[in-house]
């Protein structure tokens, strides 16, 4: 077909006239704001910048269908390469391709498949890229399995909005992120109106905690074949370094994989367990989820009928989270998630730690990590004290950690810490820096007073 | 260095791509999956979505049915159709695409129209693991769902409009043997000891053990010693309300050691204790549902044509009567708990002795029915899978299409009283039953040309559905509306959520592993509202 055809405004409203029908025409479910015209089509193909984050099981299917839906400025980021565990489900990629960027040949393919797309990969690490590059799009959708990414996009795109004198948000800075998530049969999506809905950070409880088994369990009374794969991987492998003392753990390497499942195998013969499969020792190595096709295909859909709905107000987004299991039967459940008032990421506002006047520099730490309103990895602290910054602890870098850990015991106040100071805290987390105000409680008062 | 190589064998490059997903149906899900042969009558968006997640995790082979010519409107929402595809046949030029993601997959195309195949082939549908058909008329739909329904072949009938997504399933009888239950009841029997538990229960003093030991008795030991002790002053009766239960729970808070101040010294494994004791107080006891799924009358009359299903549940209901003394064969699966390995690996094969005994008895009943009905032979394997299942075994038996859409009184009055409630679900139901009726009668979808015009027409299907289910008119025209302004529109996202549910659903069916939707699913993407409704 010739170059022409495809350009010709007759073709394009052949070939679009299934969303035309609900572009161009109004019914009595539309968004009051929704004018119907075919200026909104045109908006979609040549103004509209999306940006998918992700370009795996839910990235795939988001880049096809969005293009199917009209867009064309598209641009999806992912870091990751193709593996073949990957090809039951992410759909663009062949054997072929293993080993490439995920990002490029799932722009290769679409761009290729859907002339007039126009899509543009980014292979590398979403941290890499600036405020600069976010702001530019006018929707953002994400289609990760990492929560700490989650977290830092979500933390980028929250960072980037503007607030007028009146301390009102300027609606202008606001660039809404339509999220989606998978986990074997169940899925999540939901859309977040940064500074106006509940954003990662306000339902930071809706992630459950990490699995872990206790050290002792592994190292003593192993019941479980998970145990026994554990004691290799952080007992075993560090005693016996079968590799040389340099070489890690790799759970992508299949002799390491290899190695720990017959160490392993061994470990639960001596104590009688059974059922150490390498099946199970790749799963806990890798801490691997289980993914089908199917799952991510309707969360990927959620979304883009969401992002669709964002672009061209043709019918009300949904509020907010909607919840999807296709286990048994196939259920799903949309309800309002709720704004923190106080939220780290959203609100704009200081964030405030109660804390007791005598509590350590180590409880302002442990609380950054155990308090699911933080749930921090390794949170670096700061202050400013007479205009000076001051490094309390950091340790991501060693030679930081080192000169910072012995303020770790001592007490807030000996640091120069007082009621109302703020502390400064980065983790991976977050894109930027977080400014937590320090109250303390008000037992202490009433103890000291006495 | 010289790199330690382990003996340990690699997965096969099929582990490998299938890894994620053997992790939810196993290896012989997924063998089941590789056995079976879908259909699908026309691949429009909807159709080739549909196709594309089950072509993914590896079915044996797929049939494309499709008498269509691609137009440019198809390629435009249709990932698997490409710019040369136009003017071609669709079956060809869809399956050509589909078959790239997936070598192992074996496909067909037929490119005749469904009713042709109806009339001149209907043996044609009999080989087929599972149909699926998209976009079809609704006279097509009540031939072809009464064919399939006589020949006993299981059918998805799916639509997108707008907005709107639906798809109903329809079988005769589905037996699942793995349902995959999101909580499993525990089955430790302490109300009903079998001799090597009571063994080792009684040989274990909790008072005597030195601090050490104590912290590491099994939970099931703590619970077991609470509730012999609250029998001794209650006529060896089983704690059943809650009072008892919480009885017990003091008997279990009074075993904590003190230390030399007489407080509580933190012992994980009695808090364990603590925790699992409502569940693990729940007596042995044969459920309802299984029960009549053993007597019912698929079970008790066996055939020669019987399925393993049937000869099995025969097998369990004659060890439940016998040897069984009324309850099912034991599950033999310990939960995890706070303990040595050694308490910990005794417990387990003790429940995992006694749960093959059982199961080995059950099996040489199946043997001999199997010898008697002169009939394929079922595995070991098979029949301890049943066992360790048969606490939830599920049956779904299904209903026609056929009938369901010739609005008979059952179907009518469920309809009504979901109109009356109102649920705003069951009038989307009526707009895709109305918008079919809509384009057998005016050979095309409502709003296809202009809505306006269409309302008025569109209106007079609705009321002739409404009438025949004895329900009063919609007080207002919104809904009909909103169906004339989608014009037949096919929106690609509306079309691949429901193309991965239907996919899914597809592969529940032929790997008989989790329920399946019970019959129809309803997707409103507009107000991202879904519901279940059982014709
Ligand atoms: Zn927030």
């Amino acid at each position: 077909m010739a170059t022409g055809e495809i350009q010709s405004q007759e073709y394009q409203q052949r070939r679009w006239l299934n969303i035309r029908k609900v572009l161009e025409r109004s019914g009595p479910f539309c968004h009051p704001d929704f004018e119907p015209s075919a200026e909104i089509l045109d908006f979609l193909m040549n103004s509209c910048k999306i940006l998918i984050v992700g370009a795996g099981g839910l990235g795939c299917e988001l880049l096809k269908d969005l293009a199917l839906m009209g867009f064309k400025k598209i641009h999806i980021i992912d870091m990751d390469t193709i593996e073949l565990s990957n090809l039951n489900r992410q759909f663009l990629f062949r054997k072929t391709d293993i080993g490439l960027s995920k990002a490029k040949c799932a722009v290769e393919f679409v761009n290729k498949r859907i002339p007039g797309c126009e899509a543009i990969a980014h292979h590398c690490a979403i941290q890499d890229m600036d405020d600069g590059f976010y702001r530019q799009f006018h929707i953002v959708v994400c289609g990760l399995d990492s929560i700490i990414a989650r977290r830092w996009l979500n933390g980028m795109l929250m960072s980037l909005l503007q607030y007028n004198d009146d301390r009102s948000l300027d609606q202008s800075s606001v660039i809404p992120l339509v999220d989606g998530g998978t986990e074997g049969f169940k899925g999540n999506a939901r859309v977040i109106l940064p500074g106006m809905s509940a954003c990662i950070e306000c339902t930071l409880d809706f992630y459950p905690p990490q699995k872990t088994f206790p050290l002792c369990t592994i190292a003593n009374t192993p019941r479980l074949p998970e145990h026994c794969v554990e004691y290799v991987k952080v007992i075993q492998w560090a005693k016996e370094n079968p590799w040389g003392e340099s070489t890690v753990l790799d759970g992508d390497n299949p002799q390491h994989v290899a190695w720990v499942y017959e160490k392993a195998q061994e470990r639960a013969m001596k104590h009688g367990i059974a059922n150490v499969t390498y099946r199970l020792t790749q799963g806990v190595l890798k801490n691997i989820i289980p993914a089908v096709a199917s799952t991510n295909a309707a969360i990927a859909a959620a979304c883009a009928t969401e992002v669709f709905k964002l672009a061209s107000s043709c019918c009300a987004n949904m509020n907010n989270y909607m919840v999807f299991n296709m286990a048994e039967g196939v259920y799903t459940y949309t309800f309002n998630a709720e704004k923190r008032p106080d939220c780290v990421a959203c609100s704009n506002t200081t964030r405030v730690m109660e804390i007791e006047a005598n509590a350590t520099l180590q409880t302002i730490y442990d609380k950054l990590c155990d308090d699911v309103a933080f749930a921090m990895k390794r949170p670096g602290i700061t202050t400013v004290i007479n205009g000076r910054n001051k490094t309390l602890y950091i340790s991501s870098i060693k030679s930081i950690e080192e000169k910072t850990r012995d303020n770790l015991k001592k007490r807030i106040t000996e640091i120069g810490l007082y009621n109302g100071a703020e502390i400064l805290v980065a983790d991976v987390t977050t894109p930027s820096t977080v400014t937590i105000k320090l109250k303390f409680s008000e037992n202490y008062d009433v103890d000291m007073s006495r | 260095m010289a790199s330690p190589s382990p003996k340990s064998p690699e997965q096969s490059e099929k582990t490998k791509q299938y890894d994620r997903q053997l992790r939810l149906w196993g290896d012989h899900g997924q063998l089941a999956l590789e056995n079976g042969h879908i259909c699908l009558i026309n691949a429009n968006a909807l159709g080739t979505e549909i196709l594309k997640s089950i072509v993914l995790p590896g079915v044996g082979a797929v049939t494309i049915v499709d008498d269509n010519i691609v137009t440019d409107e198809d390629i435009g929402s249709n990932f698997f159709l490409e710019h040369s595809s136009k003017g071609l046949n669709r079956a060809e030029e869809t399956i050509r695409l589909l078959l790239e993601l997936n070598d192992a997959v074996r496909g067909h195309t037929v490119h005749d129209p469904p009713d042709q195949i109806l009339q001149e082939n209907p043996d044609f549908f009999k080989t087929f693991s599972v149909v699926i058909a998209t976009h079809l008329s609704e006279k097509t739909i009540k031939d072809l769902s009464q064919h399939l329904w006589d020949i006993n072949i299981p059918f998805i009938l799916c639509k997108s409009v707008g907005f709107l997504g639906l798809f109903r399933i329809q079988v005769k009888e589905h037996p699942i043997i793995e349902t995959h239950p999101e909580n499993e009841q525990v089955d430790l029997r302490l109300d009903i000891p079998f001799p090597a538990l009571s063994e080792y229960l009684n040989n274990i003093d909790i008072n005597t053990l030195d601090l050490k030991d104590h912290g590491q008795i099994p939970w099931i030991v703590i619970i077991y010693k609470a509730i012999e002790k609250w029998q001794l002053s209650n006529h060896n009766r089983w704690p059943m309300s809650r009072k008892e239960k919480n009885d017990v729970k003091d008997i279990i808070q009074s075993f904590i050691r003190k230390d030399e101040n007489e407080i509580p010294i933190n012992e994980e494994n009695f808090e364990e204790a603590l925790r699992a004791v409502n569940t693990a107080m729940v007596p042995t006891f044969l459920p309802v549902k299984i029960q009549e799924l053993l007597y019912s009358n698929s079970a008790t009359h066996l055939t020669k044509d019987s399925c393993p299903f049937w000869i099995m549940c025969s097998a369990l209901r004659t060890f439940i009567e016998a040897e069984g003394k009324g309850k099912l064969p034991l599950r033999g699966v310990l939960p995890d708990m706070t303990t040595t390995t050694d308490h910990y690996v005794k417990l387990q094969n003790i429940y995992r002795t006694q749960a093959a005994l059982e199961a080995e008895i059950v099996y040489r009943k199946v043997q001999s029915i199997v010898s008697q009905l002169q009939c394929d032979t079922i595995s070991e394997a098979d029949v301890k899978l049943f066992c360790r299942h048969s606490h939830d075994l599920h049956l779904i038996k299904g209903s026609s299409i056929c009938l369901e859409y010739q609005l008979g009184t059952p179907t009518a009055s469920y309809i009504a009283r979901h109109l009356e409630e109102p649920d705003v679900m069951m009038v989307h139901y009526i707009l895709l039953r109305a918008a079919d009726m809509f384009r057998s009668e005016h050979c095309r979808a409502p709003g296809e040309w202009e809505p306006e015009g269409d309302i008025s027409k569109l209106k007079t299907c609705v009321s002739k559905i409404l009438s025949d289910v004895s329900s009063s008119p919609f007080p207002k025209d919104d809904h009909i509306h909103e169906m004339c302004r989608y014009g037949g529109a096919e929106i690609h996202s509306i079309s691949a959520f429901i193309g991965g549910c239907v996919a899914h659903e597809a592969i529940k069916i032929i790997t008989k592993q989790y329920k399946p939707v019970n019959n129809t699913f309803i997707y409103d993407g507009a107000s991202t509202n879904t519901a279940t409704f059982t014709f």
